[in-house]
């Protein structure tokens, strides 16, 4: 019997087709393009698109600014109600939120292209490097951020303007949490987390804090302590593992970690991709797994997904991008063990999930098979100790002003329960919770008694 | 198919299409291209008299636009001809003979004197033309040296040149008016009165297209400094409407031939002008946007209307619209019509509702049942409008008349009777009611 080898290699392609492969997905709207799509837009009343965005963008009113030789003025308008109206442009989920939504729909199943134009609007005021916020006098209050994604930024920045001092405390190296880990990275090109981050940042008042891993370097408790007010966006610590037999083989990888590889990796012909990949979810994770993959080079991709495809939680344009890139998708097949041989993985045994056809299986062969079934929330730095934190369906219970059970904690982002795991309604608890935060810091309604 | 040809005033042209004096006909070349694409006549742009004028080397236009870049409104500080006199009446004279079954009018402008169109009038005659026009509009430029619309701001000169031009020529002659001027009823008369055979009008509006907020120039702008220019383009078609359908039912000018001018840019547009009396019509800004070849469609579009409207000639439709152009004192205040949202084409888009509750009369309802849906309050309803003329989408927001029952407004049942404003009780200068 030959020894089996997995076919698993960096790069499988030129460097032309790496820069190709990862470019802008959506390349910016030129000046002209942008005039042209901006008129489309109807200013309606009451716009259902400002309603469908988490954070509330006064759309109509951006486009408007657009529209009229206003770039600075339709960046402000996005920047107050999102300060990662930047990356939200890029990442938002457009074709089941705002766009999804627009009037133009009704008329000509053409909505106007509100993403793009927000981008439009937010990069030029970074290419002018025009800083729109200042912080107000200081109020001596200090507040520690845990997490520096986009909900930690989000209330740390509006805490900032209210002149609080802020310290984030963030556990890896860079600031950005998925928007610098985990968003597919031709959706985010030219550095533009870190971009964002520094715009942030740029507000003053707001100190870094990296490497701190709350539970290990930094507690609950401490900063109870030292700090006036906590907020807490600690994100998804952990991946949900498919218990099966064959999960502990060589090959068999969490999506998550595979895609921050891919976003940190200064030259992607360095990374090593399989020849045959399965992935194995239905969500976000599961598309950007695929469709990285394949860019790098896989032969075959297969994402299969234990549901049917009105179930499947990345949208229909999100699938339709995986689907023109090649990967194949099945639908209705849950993974019922995984083969090795030599430790590392060489297939994935499934059967369908669909009534009648249960029991009938059949396998992929594959060279890394990809887990993307989700994350989960790691509860332990804020459940042990003294300092113990109410959850609700395993992550932390807020209330509607994002307050945990201790009355001096806030929280938000994706480790909140109910929340819908987008960089944008991150960004919005960030904000509703600095709201709470600031009134309770100055000694209003909700004062620590 | 319904036939297009036009006689005016006794000019004959396949098509009540001309270009109008302006850039497009400052040479045969340009004419013989529009010509070649169908048009049925034009003006030759202005001749004046040697040496000739010169023209700025900068901008001579600007324009103003809509959505998406749409030419709306345009304006012009060009001059008349900057060609030698001698050169342009050799071509008017070859693209006559070469072109016989079109329309070829000379636009003439010389000084306020009669020697000075006596001396001219009889080179065009002698090129075959088939009358002329006297521009009397130019707004820039010429009259401030006396000429252009300095003349026809004076309805005395108009009617002098006039009566000049008709004793020292047998061409037709059609005075071009400006509408820089207070009532155009005034020099419309003094051309009658000085013989000329009709009108042509508008000339373009004094105008200032934008002003430069980097250099604090005025645009279109020649090294650093701005002149008033010619406004024209779609954006002054209503003026000349109105324009054109007084000097049609003022009793001293009624039934006198107009060749309307103004904002043309399709067959509908030209319909409109010719249902409020005009004779023909002339173009040049819808031509210099988008080319010669767009009367294609104007000769096309006009035909297939006319034949689903059983209009076999023009003649048949001119004018129809003359008698409905009233005074508001003759509007029936007996009419009452109510905005009707039409659901099935409502995109929800509350336009007609934030224009109505801010600015008019909080006549529209924004949701129904926890809901976006907007619909019309009767009892506020003045039937103004505005959220017709707000809604992005045709047809969707229309006025309905009320034919019967109270107006929910003003409790007052629907009469059928007509009666205006002279009869109405709040009139203090009422006239008693037959």
């Amino acid at each position: 019997m030959s020894q089996y080898k997995a076919d698993i290699a960096a790069g499988r392609l030129s460097a032309d087709e790496y820069a190709h492969n990862f470019a802008d997905l959506h390349p910016a709207l030129s000046d002209h393009q942008a005039l042209v799509e901006a008129d489309r837009c109807y200013f309606c009343d009451g716009a259902p698109c400002t309603t469908a965005c988490p954070t509330g963008i006064d759309i109509p009113m951006f486009i408007r600014q657009i529209s009229s030789g206003n770039p600075k003025g339709a960046a402000a308008t996005i920047l107050r109600d999102n300060i990662m109206g930047g990356m939200c442009a890029r990442v938002c989920p457009t074709e089941t939120l705002c766009e999804q939504v627009c009037v133009r729909n009704d008329a000509e199943h053409k909505p106007v292209k509100i993403g793009p134009l927000q981008r439009f609007a937010t990069d030029k005021l970074f290419a002018a490097g025009k800083q729109i916020f200042a912080k107000s006098t200081s109020t001596g209050k200090r507040v520690a951020v845990v997490g520096g994604g986009p909900a930690g930024l989000s209330c740390a920045h509006a805490l900032a303007r209210q002149g609080h001092a802020v310290t984030v405390f963030e556990a890896r190296d860079k600031l950005g949490g998925l928007n610098e880990y985990g968003i597919a990275s031709y959706k985010t090109v030219n550095n533009f987390a870190q971009r964002e981050v520094k715009y942030i940042l740029g507000v003053g008042g707001i100190d870094v804090k990296l490497g701190q891993r709350l539970g290990s370097d930094v507690t609950l408790g401490q900063l109870r302590s030292d700090y006036d007010a906590v907020f807490l966006g600690l994100g998804l610590g952990a991946v949900n593992a498919l218990a099966l037999e064959g999960e502990e083989l060589d090959g068999v990888l969490d999506a998550v970690a595979y895609i921050a590889e891919l976003r940190q990796a200064k030259n992607l012909a360095k990374l090593p991709v399989g020849r045959r990949i399965v992935v194995i979810g239905g969500g976000m994770t599961a598309i950007d797994i695929a469709v990285q993959t394949k860019r790098l080079g896989a032969e075959d991709v297969t994402l299969v997904y234990r549901r049917g495809v009105e179930h499947m939680k990345a949208s229909p344009y999100e699938r339709e991008l995986a689907q023109i890139s090649g990967v194949k998708i099945k639908f209705g097949a849950k993974p019922v063990r995984l083969k090795g041989e030599g430790g590392h993985v060489r297939a994935v045994e499934f059967e369908y999930t669909h009534a009648g056809a249960k029991s009938e299986r059949f396998t992929l062969e594959a060279d890394m098979v990809f887990k993307a079934i989700g994350q989960k929330f790691v509860a332990g730095p804020v459940t042990g100790g003294n300092d113990v934190l109410e959850l609700q369906d395993t992550r932390i219970a807020v209330d509607e002003h994002r307050r945990t059970s201790l009355p001096d904690v806030w929280a938000g982002g994706d480790c909140i329960a109910g929340g819908q795991d987008l960089t944008v309604s991150g960004v919005q608890d960030g904000k509703i919770a600095a709201a709470a935060m600031d009134t309770f810091l100055r000694g209003g309604a909700g004062k620590r008694e | 198919m319904a036939d297009i040809r036009n006689d005016f005033l006794g000019i004959k042209s396949p098509n009540p299409f001309w270009l109008a004096s302006a850039p497009p006909t400052d040479k045969a070349y340009n004419v013989v291209r529009a010509f070649r694409a169908g048009w049925g006549g034009v003006v030759w742009k202005t001749l004046g008299e040697d040496p000739p004028i010169v023209n700025i080397n900068g901008p001579r236009y600007g324009a103003i636009y809509g959505g998406d870049r749409r030419l709306l409104g345009f304006n012009n500080v060009e001059l008349i001809t900057d060609r030698p006199l001698d050169v342009n009446l050799r071509e008017i004279k070859q693209v006559k003979r070469d072109w016989p079954d079109r329309a070829v009018v000379v636009s003439l402008m010389v000084p306020c004197e009669e020697a000075a169109w006596k001396k001219i009038l009889p080179l065009v005659e002698e090129t075959g033309a088939d009358g002329i026009e006297l521009n009397f509009g130019c707004p820039h430029g010429m009259s401030e040296r006396g000429m252009g619309s300095a003349v026809g701001q004076v309805p005395e000169y108009v009617e002098m040149v006039a009566r000049w031009c008709k004793q020292h020529s047998r061409m037709p002659v059609i005075v071009k008016l400006t509408p820089n001027i207070t009532d155009i009823r005034f020099p419309a008369r003094a051309s009658k009165k000085g013989g000329a055979e009709a009108v042509s009008l508008i000339n373009t509006i004094k105008s200032i297209m934008e002003v430069d907020l980097d250099k604090m120039t005025p645009a279109p702008a020649t090294d650093g400094k701005g002149s008033h220019g010619g406004f024209c383009g779609p954006a002054v078609k209503p003026i000349a409407l109105h324009m054109v359908a007084e000097i049609a039912r003022d009793p001293e000018t009624r039934g006198y031939p107009v060749s309307a001018i103004g904002g043309i840019t399709t067959w509908r547009d030209a319909a409109e002008f010719l249902a409020l009396g005009a004779g023909n019509v002339q173009v040049c800004t819808a031509a210099m946007t988008y080319g010669f070849r767009i009367v294609e469609d104007m000769v096309e579009g006009l035909k297939n209307w006319m034949d689903e409207k059983g209009y076999g000639r023009l003649d048949d439709f001119i004018g129809l619209a003359n008698p409905n152009f009233v005074e508001w004192q003759d509007l029936n205040l007996n009419y009452v019509a109510k905005a009707r949202i039409n659901q099935d084409l409502c995109i929800k888009c509350g336009r007609c509702y934030v224009a109505c509750e801010d600015t008019s009369h909080q006549a529209i309802s924004n949701a129904k049942d926890g809901r976006r849906h907007f619909e019309v309050i009767d009892a506020e309803c003045v039937g103004c409008n505005l959220c017709v003329c707000v809604c992005p989408v045709e047809n969707c927001l229309t006025l309905e008349q009320l034919t019967s029952g109270v107006d929910p407004r003003t409790g007052v049942p629907i009469s059928k009777e007509y009666a205006n404003w002279t009869t109405h009780p709040n009139n203090p200068n009422r006239t008693a009611a037959e």
